[in-house]
C-alpha cells in the first residue's frame, strides 16, 4: 500500500486564501456589531469559516475569525473618530455611524498609514449627499475643516520665504508658493468657533471613544450637547505654526490675494483679483508682515 | 549570544515604547532610559510636531523602529514608496536594526492594518523569507521578525507556529525578535504548550525580547497591552533568556498608558531576571567567549 504526502499549499493558493480570509475580516458588520451571518453567496457564514479556520475547544471557526472582523471595524471607526470629531457632533452619532460605514466601504485604507484615512470624505460627502441629509452644507464644510487638519499636523512644510526676501521684488513678477501644510477654506459655518468649542466642552473627548463604545455598548455619560452652528461665512487659514496646529480667520480679501498666489497668479495679478484697481497698501503690507512672520510663503515651484 | 548580528551586535538593556502622553514628562524631565522603541510608522510623515518631538529624542536617547505595517506575510508587492519613507527615518534614527512582525494584513493592495495570523505552510514561509530579505536589502539594516499573538488557525497549516517562525528566519536568515507574552496568549488561545515554543526557536538569531499585559475573556486572551506583565509571562520571560541570555528587553504599553515612572517601573522588572541570567552565565565564562555575552 502506498501513502501519498499530504498536498503543501501553493503561492497561488496562498494568495487565494488570504483573499478570501480579507474579504471575511473587512466584509461590514451586522447591525448588532457582529459578523454577519450569512455570506455573499448566501451560503451559512460558519459554514464558510469552517471551510479555512480551525474551531477549537472553546470558539467555534465563526467565532474565531469573528474576532478580526469586529476588530477591523472598530479599528478603523475609531480612526473615524479620532479624526471626525465636528462631524460626529453635527451629524449625531446615527447619522455619523451610517456615513462612515459606506465610507469605508467604498473607500477602506489604501495606505501603510492611517494617517489618510479621511481623505476622500469630502469628495465623498459632495457624492452622497443623502446620507448627511439635511446637513449637506454643514457636513461637507467639517469633513473639509478636518482633513486640513490632519494635513497641517504633519504635511510638509519647505523653506519659508522671509519679509526681505519679498520686499523690493517685482510685484508684476514675483510669484510665490503657500506651504503645502496650509489649507485655504472658504466656509459656510464659522466651524473655527465651533471646533474651539468643541474641545473647550470635552465632547471632543467624547467623540473619540468609539471603539469602547462600540464594543462594550455602554451608554456615555450625559453631556450639554453643542448647537450646530448658525450660517455664516467665514474665511479660514488651517496651518501651523512652531508644530501648532493653528486656525486663523482673515479677511474675505486678504483669503482671495491666498487662493489667487496659490492658484501661480503673479502678487499683481493677486492683488488685482481682490481688490479691483483700488488698493489698500496699508492692509497689503500689515497681512504680507504676518503671513511671513508665520512662515506661510515659499519659493514658487 | 544576545548581541548578535541580527541585533547589529549591540545590548541595550531594557526600554519602553514611546508614546505620546509622555511626550512632555521625557523631554522636560530627561529620565535615565536605556532605550526607546518607536513605532515606525507614527514618523513616517513629512515634518510637524511628531518629528521636532523625535528630533529631541534622538538628542539625549538610542531608539530602535518597530514596524506595524510591512506585512512580511502578504502575498502583495511591497510598496516602495513605503521602503523609501522607511529608510529616511532609517536614517535619522540612525536605528542599528528594525524589527516588524511576522504576520500579512494587506490584500490586493487594501490594508486591514491588523497583525493577521499566517497559515503555517511552506509557500508561506518561503514567500515570507522572500520579503524579509527584499526589505533588508534595501533598508541596508539587520532586521528582526517578531512573533505575533493570534485567535484563529487555518486549517492548512503545514508545521507548528515556532517551526514556521524558524523555516522564515533560517530562510530569510534574519533575527528574531520573541515576544514572549504573544506566545503565551497564542498558547491559551490555540492549546499548545508555551515553553515547548521558547524550547524549539533557534536562540542565536534573538536579538530582542518584548514583554507586555493582556486582558482574559472568557473563551479567549486579547494581546490588548493595557496592563503590567502577568507573573506566568514573567516566568516565561525568564525562561527565554535563559535559553537566548541576556537580552535587550522592551515592555509594551499601548492603551490605558499610566504614568511614565510606571511604565518605566514595570520594565525594570525584568532587571532582576536579567541579572539572574548575566550571573549564571558569568559562572562558566571560561568556556562562553566575553565579547558575546557583554559587547
Amino acid at each position: 500500500m502506498t501513502r501519498t504526502a499530504p498536498k503543501r499549499q501553493t503561492l497561488s493558493e496562498l494568495r487565494r486564501l488570504q483573499r478570501l480570509a480579507g474579504a471575511v475580516i473587512m466584509r461590514p458588520l451586522a447591525r448588532d456589531w457582529r459578523m454577519q451571518r450569512r455570506w455573499i453567496d448566501q451560503r451559512d457564514m460558519r459554514v464558510v469559516a469552517n471551510e479555512f479556520i480551525k474551531p477549537n475547544d472553546r470558539l467555534t471557526s465563526f467565532e474565531r475569525i469573528e474576532i478580526y472582523n469586529r476588530q477591523y471595524w472598530f479599528r478603523l471607526i475609531d480612526c473615524m473618530y479620532e479624526d471626525c470629531p465636528g462631524l460626529r457632533v453635527v451629524l449625531g452619532r446615527s447619522r455619523f455611524n451610517t456615513l462612515i460605514k459606506a465610507y469605508l466601504l467604498q473607500h477602506p485604507s489604501r495606505s501603510f498609514t492611517l494617517r489618510n484615512l479621511i481623505g476622500h470624505l469630502p469628495e465623498f460627502i459632495e457624492r452622497n449627499p443623502g446620507l448627511v441629509d439635511p446637513y449637506f452644507d454643514l457636513a461637507l464644510d467639517m469633513a473639509r475643516f478636518e482633513w486640513a487638519q490632519v494635513v497641517a499636523f504633519d504635511g510638509p512644510a519647505r523653506r519659508p520665504l522671509t519679509v526681505d526676501q519679498l520686499l523690493g521684488k517685482d510685484p508684476v513678477k514675483l510669484r510665490v508658493s503657500l506651504q503645502p501644510y496650509l489649507t485655504l477654506l472658504e466656509l459656510r459655518y464659522p466651524l473655527d468657533d465651533f471646533l474651539i468649542q468643541l474641545k473647550k466642552t470635552g465632547l471632543r473627548g467624547e467623540a473619540s471613544n468609539a471603539m469602547s463604545e462600540s464594543a462594550t455598548r455602554q451608554r456615555p455619560r450625559r453631556r450639554r450637547a453643542l448647537r450646530r452652528p448658525r450660517r455664516q461665512s467665514v474665511f479660514v487659514v488651517v496651518h501651523r505654526h512652531d508644530n501648532s496646529l493653528y486656525y486663523k480667520r482673515v479677511d474675505p480679501r486678504a483669503y482671495r490675494i491666498l487662493l489667487a498666489l496659490a492658484h501661480g497668479f503673479t502678487l499683481q495679478r493677486a492683488l488685482t483679483k481682490a481688490y479691483g484697481p483700488d488698493v489698500n497698501a496699508e492692509d497689503i503690507k500689515k497681512w504680507f508682515t504676518t503671513w511671513s512672520e508665520l512662515g506661510w510663503f515659499c519659493k514658487s515651484e | 549570544m544576545a548581541a548578535n548580528r541580527f541585533n547589529a551586535f549591540t545590548q541595550l538593556g531594557i526600554g519602553i515604547g514611546l508614546r505620546i502622553p509622555h511626550y512632555d514628562h521625557i523631554l522636560r524631565n530627561k529620565p535615565t532610559v536605556d532605550w526607546f522603541e518607536i513605532i515606525s510608522e507614527n514618523y513616517m510623515c513629512d515634518g510637524g510636531r511628531p518629528l521636532e518631538v523625535l528630533d529631541q529624542i534622538l538628542e539625549q536617547y538610542k531608539v530602535i523602529q518597530h514596524g506595524v505595517s510591512l506585512y512580511f506575510g502578504s502575498t502583495d508587492r511591497i510598496d516602495r514608496e513605503q521602503l523609501k519613507r522607511l529608510k529616511t527615518l532609517v536614517k535619522r534614527t540612525k536605528t542599528p536594526f528594525l524589527s516588524d512582525h511576522l504576520c500579512w494584513g494587506s490584500v490586493d493592495g487594501t490594508y486591514t492594518h491588523d497583525l493577521l495570523p499566517m497559515p503555517y505552510t511552506f509557500a508561506a514561509a518561503k514567500n515570507t523569507a522572500r520579503r524579509v530579505r527584499e526589505v533588508s536589502d534595501f533598508l541596508e539594516v539587520p532586521i528582526i521578525v517578531e512573533n505575533v499573538s493570534s485567535y484563529a488557525e487555518f486549517h492548512v497549516c503545514e508545521m507548528t507556529e515556532w517551526q514556521f517562525l524558524s523555516e522564515v528566519v533560517e530562510r530569510a536568515d534574519c533575527g528574531i525578535l520573541l515576544d514572549v507574552n504573544n506566545i503565551y496568549v497564542s498558547s491559551k488561545n490555540h492549546n499548545f504548550n508555551p515553553y515547548d515554543y521558547l524550547d524549539n526557536v533557534p536562540h542565536h538569531r534573538v536579538g530582542q525580547i518584548h514583554v507586555a499585559g493582556h486582558s482574559k475573556y472568557e473563551k479567549y486572551i486579547l494581546d490588548t497591552h493595557d496592563h503590567p506583565v502577568l507573573d506566568p509571562v514573567w516566568k516565561m520571560y525568564a525562561h527565554a533568556i535563559s535559553k537566548c541570555g541576556p537580552t535587550s528587553t522592551l515592555l509594551e504599553w499601548d492603551a490605558h498608558i499610566p504614568s511614565f515612572q510606571e511604565v518605566h517601573h514595570e520594565a525594570l522588572k525584568a532587571r532582576k531576571f536579567l541579572e539572574q541570567v548575566i550571573q549564571s552565565h558569568a559562572k562558566p565564562a571560561a568556556r562562553r567567549p566575553v565579547a558575546a555575552a557583554t559587547a
